[in-house]
């Protein structure tokens, strides 16, 4: 069952499609984010679903209902959906209160206040309805706009990266209780965003978009471990990218041979593995297997990466927990632990600059290290 | 759905356009040139291109050196002398000619009209300089001061390109306004294309004469705007950063700048605010009962707030769709239409008087000399100076507000209604204000238009001063300036 799905989806400004005939379905009670480097075209998917803009072909469907497709267009305001913009959009002449209440005209008038006051309790702000919105913060701003896009029980809320605008202490908590507040409504939440870590962390699905088109599409999890392609790999969380060649059911790279993931496909022979910096740890260099120096070390607090260069010039990261005893110019072995996904290379490897059409916005913003 | 209110306004403002050409050719092109090119027109138009840019350029010093003082550097006072700034706004610039006039009469001639106008109309400069040094980010001339810049080298670099469109936007107000005023250069005895008009339809019933020196009037005026379009170029001057603006820090004066600041802004205003309404007192203390009464005082105020109002009422909801749809929808459509409903700009006001006259005769005879003609002459004629401020007002309503509003289940009209007429409703109030001071101060128009045994403040002291009888005008142009100050006063305030 889906609140949202999109089919062939083409849409943009001008003659270059944004969105180049994007498929996407969005499972119903649950929040997806929708996930891409700036530029990929999410914004626009936003538009189209919400119905801002018009796509030049493909059909949205908001609960079962086709709200944009051939010959149809279902104005904004009888979607349905929810939007949270990114700066709230609070409209400024009106008590929040009445910013909450906008969209509950076909309510019974004596049933409105209640529901107002219940929603800005779900959000934590109860009381505050006779505030403007310009006597709050930010994060409460945000708050109010949720409790509006929620108040009218819309079947799908669109987030347009409402929590860009904060700083990061208050990020986390307002993240959380908008979480709790989309599943206590049982609403389906879509999250734009370009920040992996917000995905990651928020998101029961995510979906990466990369110029127009959904890249791979699963939970969190899956995604971590079963990257579709090198791309993906680095664009969701850091990633350690060697050349690697599958050998009897065993990835072999520079830094040793290590079991294949179930998702990999046992036909690819040679292509590119991928690691994650956290299984990668290290250890003496008497004893080691592979050895290496220490070029750069980044200080996290909870944990630090520490580049190391192999004897063949690959450099690697690894993710090093609590206090880092090596300091650059170091000797030191590495030792590898789990499984590695081996991936067709990319024609245009990820952190590179890309082919003459690519955009360099294109690229991952947190792409690996050079593998060599 | 907004396209049928915006095209009837765009129809409306272009009435008084097809007028004048189909006047104008009445018999035969060939005539029509023959008026145009006699030698006395060139040396009209030599005289009319004159005193427009002396008059823009002095507008220039005088509105960008008081909007640069009051908001930017630390004069003592600055609220009082922004206000001292705008009130000009108030005194028409046919009282402004008579009192520098009667206090000296040597003046007459091309030095009173470019005095006299330049002092009238530097508002025009300086309310959307001053509004532009308010809202400008200071973090672009903060960086360009870390960059080794001195403060005089950011100002000249930084802020004057910043200024730079409203500074042009401006001065065509002033040139259009200069290039089509009637009273002050007739007091001033300065002979002008816009007088020329004036004198050629009063001296013969024959109005295609000045119907061809309209349609002249008409191409300088399009060529100016054409020239306004092209200094906007292709940089954008809005705030390129988000959040909210922090207010600039205003620069220290030392002494010797305190008082040469203080002198200047004080001169300014001695000049275009306490000097003629001092002499207008000085003509109301020396005349006595016998010049005036209250009686007709009383009935052309109640007269002229009343037609003016309507004016502006009109006019404003004239310039709404038309705002909307291009801020909105823009497209060949809304850009036709906004460049339609500036027509009036191009266009005197005795000529919109005499095209309304025509259609009034011909096709609307019971409407003739009645007063809802004469507030239609006025929306016509004040169309684009509403349409600007409704627009820039309706620019302030964040799109995303719109869209949030659309989600929550509210239609086009409903939005525009609960959402974005609110939120720009400070902006239209004061173009409403705008709108209002300047039908009060319209001249041509009233004149030819008003129903007969009505008088206006404008047409009583018009009158009067045609006379010299200074004494008996006066009361009736404190009146005026008195009336008029108060929306003066309150858009000198208005924050946008």
């Amino acid at each position: 069952m889906t609140d949202l799905s999109v089919r062939a989806l083409t849409a943009g400004y001008g003659k270059a499609p944004v969105l180049d005939r994007l498929d996407l379905d969005i499972p119903s009670g649950r929040l997806t984010a929708v996930l891409g480097p700036s530029g990929c075209g999410k914004t626009t998917l936003l538009r189209c679903v919400a119905g801002f803009l018009r796509p030049a072909d493909g059909t949205v469907t908001v609960a079962g209902r086709i709200v944009a497709g051939p010959g149809r267009h279902v104005p904004p305001e009888r979607r349905a959906v929810g939007i949270v913009a990114q700066e709230g959009a609070l409209f400024p002449h009106l008590t929040v209160a009445r910013n909450v209440g906008f969209g509950l005209t076909s309510l019974p008038r004596a049933e409105r206040a209640p529901r107002v006051e219940a929603m800005l309790e779900l959000v934590g702000l109860a009381g505050l309805g006779s505030r403007m919105p310009h006597e709050l913060s930010g994060g409460q701003q945000q708050r109010v706009a949720l409790a509006r896009a929620l108040a009218p029980r819309p079947s799908v809320v669109l987030l347009d990266e409402p929590f860009n605008a904060l700083d990061t202490a208050l990020r986390g908590d307002l993240r959380d209780d908008v979480r709790a507040a989309l599943a206590a409504t049982g609403s389906t939440g879509v999250l734009v965003t370009h920040d992996q870590e917000e995905a990651l962390s928020w998101a029961d699905h995510i979906a990466v978009l990369r110029q127009g088109r959904v890249a791979q599409h699963g939970s969190p999890q899956e995604l971590y471990a079963e990257p579709v392609d090198p791309w993906v790999a680095s664009f969701l969380g850091d990633a350690v990218l060697l050349p690697g060649r599958h050998e009897g059911g065993r990835v072999l790279t520079a830094l040793g041979a290590h079991p294949l993931t179930p998702g990999s496909d046992s036909r690819l022979t040679v292509g590119t593995a991928v690691l994650r910096p956290e299984q990668l740890q290290l250890c003496s260099a008497e004893a080691a297997p592979v050895r290496g120096s220490v070029t750069r070390v980044r200080f996290h607090g909870h944990d630090a990466l520490v580049a190391v260069a192999l004897a063949d010039g690959t450099t690697v990261r690894v993710r090093h927990p609590g206090p880092v005893s090596v300091v650059p110019g170091d000797e030191t072995g590495l030792r590898v632990q789990g499984a590695a996904a081996l991936r067709a290379t990319a024609a245009d490897p990820p952190g590179a600059a890309g082919g003459p059409t690519k955009k360099s916005t294109d690229r991952p913003p947190r792409a690996g290290l050079p593998t060599g | 759905m907004l396209a049928v209110p915006a095209a009837l306004t765009g129809a409306f403002a272009l009435l008084p356009l097809v007028y004048l050409v189909i006047r104008a050719l009445e018999r035969g092109p060939a005539f029509a040139w023959g008026v145009v090119s006699a030698d006395r027109t060139a040396g009209l138009l030599g005289n009319s291109l004159r005193l427009t840019v002396v008059v823009v350029v002095a507008t220039w010093v005088l509105g960008v050196s008081l909007a640069w003082l009051t908001e930017r550097t630390a004069l003592p006072a600055a609220r009082l002398w922004a206000v001292l700034a705008t009130l000009p706004l108030a005194v028409p610039s046919y009282v402004m000619s008579f009192s520098w006039l009667s206090a000296f009469p040597g003046i007459s001639g091309f030095t009173g009209a470019a005095v006299a106008l330049s002092l009238a109309c530097f508002p025009y400069v300086y309310l959307p300089v001053a509004a532009v040094l308010r809202g400008a980010d200071p973090a672009l001339e903060e960086a360009a001061r870390s960059l080794g810049h001195g403060p005089w080298r950011t100002f000249r670099s930084v802020t004057l390109p910043q200024l730079r469109p409203a500074a042009v936007g401006g001065g065509l107000l002033v040139a259009l306004y200069v290039m089509s005023d009637f009273g002050a250069v007739s007091l001033m005895r300065y002979d002008t294309f816009t007088r020329a008009i004036h004198t050629s339809y009063r001296a013969s019933f024959d109005r295609t004469p000045a119907a061809a020196l309209g349609c002249v009037l008409v191409l300088i005026t399009v060529a100016l705007v054409v020239a306004e379009r092209r200094t906007r170029g292709r940089a954008r001057y809005d705030r390129t950063g988000r959040g909210s603006a922090r207010p600039a820090q205003r620069m220290p004066l030392g002494r010797a700048a305190r008082t040469a600041a203080l002198g200047w802004s004080a001169a300014v205003a001695l000049a275009a605010v306490a000097f003629p309404v001092g002499t207008l007192c000085y003509w109301i203390a020396v005349g006595n009962s016998a010049t005036w009464a209250p009686g007709p005082l009383w009935e052309a105020a109640v007269a002229t707030v009343g037609v003016a109002a309507a004016g502006a009422v009109v006019t404003v909801l004239l310039a709404v769709p038309v705002a909307v749809l291009s801020v909105r929808h823009r497209g060949p459509l809304a850009r036709t239409l906004e460049h339609a409903s500036f027509a009036g700009h191009a266009l005197p006001g005795i000529t919109v008087a005499l095209a309304f006259v025509f259609l009034a005769v011909r096709y609307a005879e019971p409407l003739y000399q009645q007063w809802p003609l004469l507030v239609l002459a006025y929306a016509a004629l004040f169309l684009p100076l509403a349409l600007t401020g409704v627009r820039a007002a309706l620019l302030q309503a964040p799109e995303s507000l719109e869209e949030a509003a659309r989600s929550l289940g509210r239609g086009p009209f409903a939005t525009l209604r609960e959402v974005t007429l609110p939120l720009a409703a400070p902006g239209i109030a004061a173009g409403a204000a705008l709108t209002f001071v300047v039908i009060m101060k319209e001249l041509p128009a009233t004149l030819l238009l008003r129903p007969t045994g009505m008088d206006t403040l404008a047409t009583r002291l018009w009158t009067h001063t045609d006379n010299f009888a200074f004494a008996a005008a006066a009361p009736y142009a404190l009146t005026l300036v008195l009336i008029a100050a108060v929306p003066s006063y309150l858009l000198g305030r208005h924050r946008p």
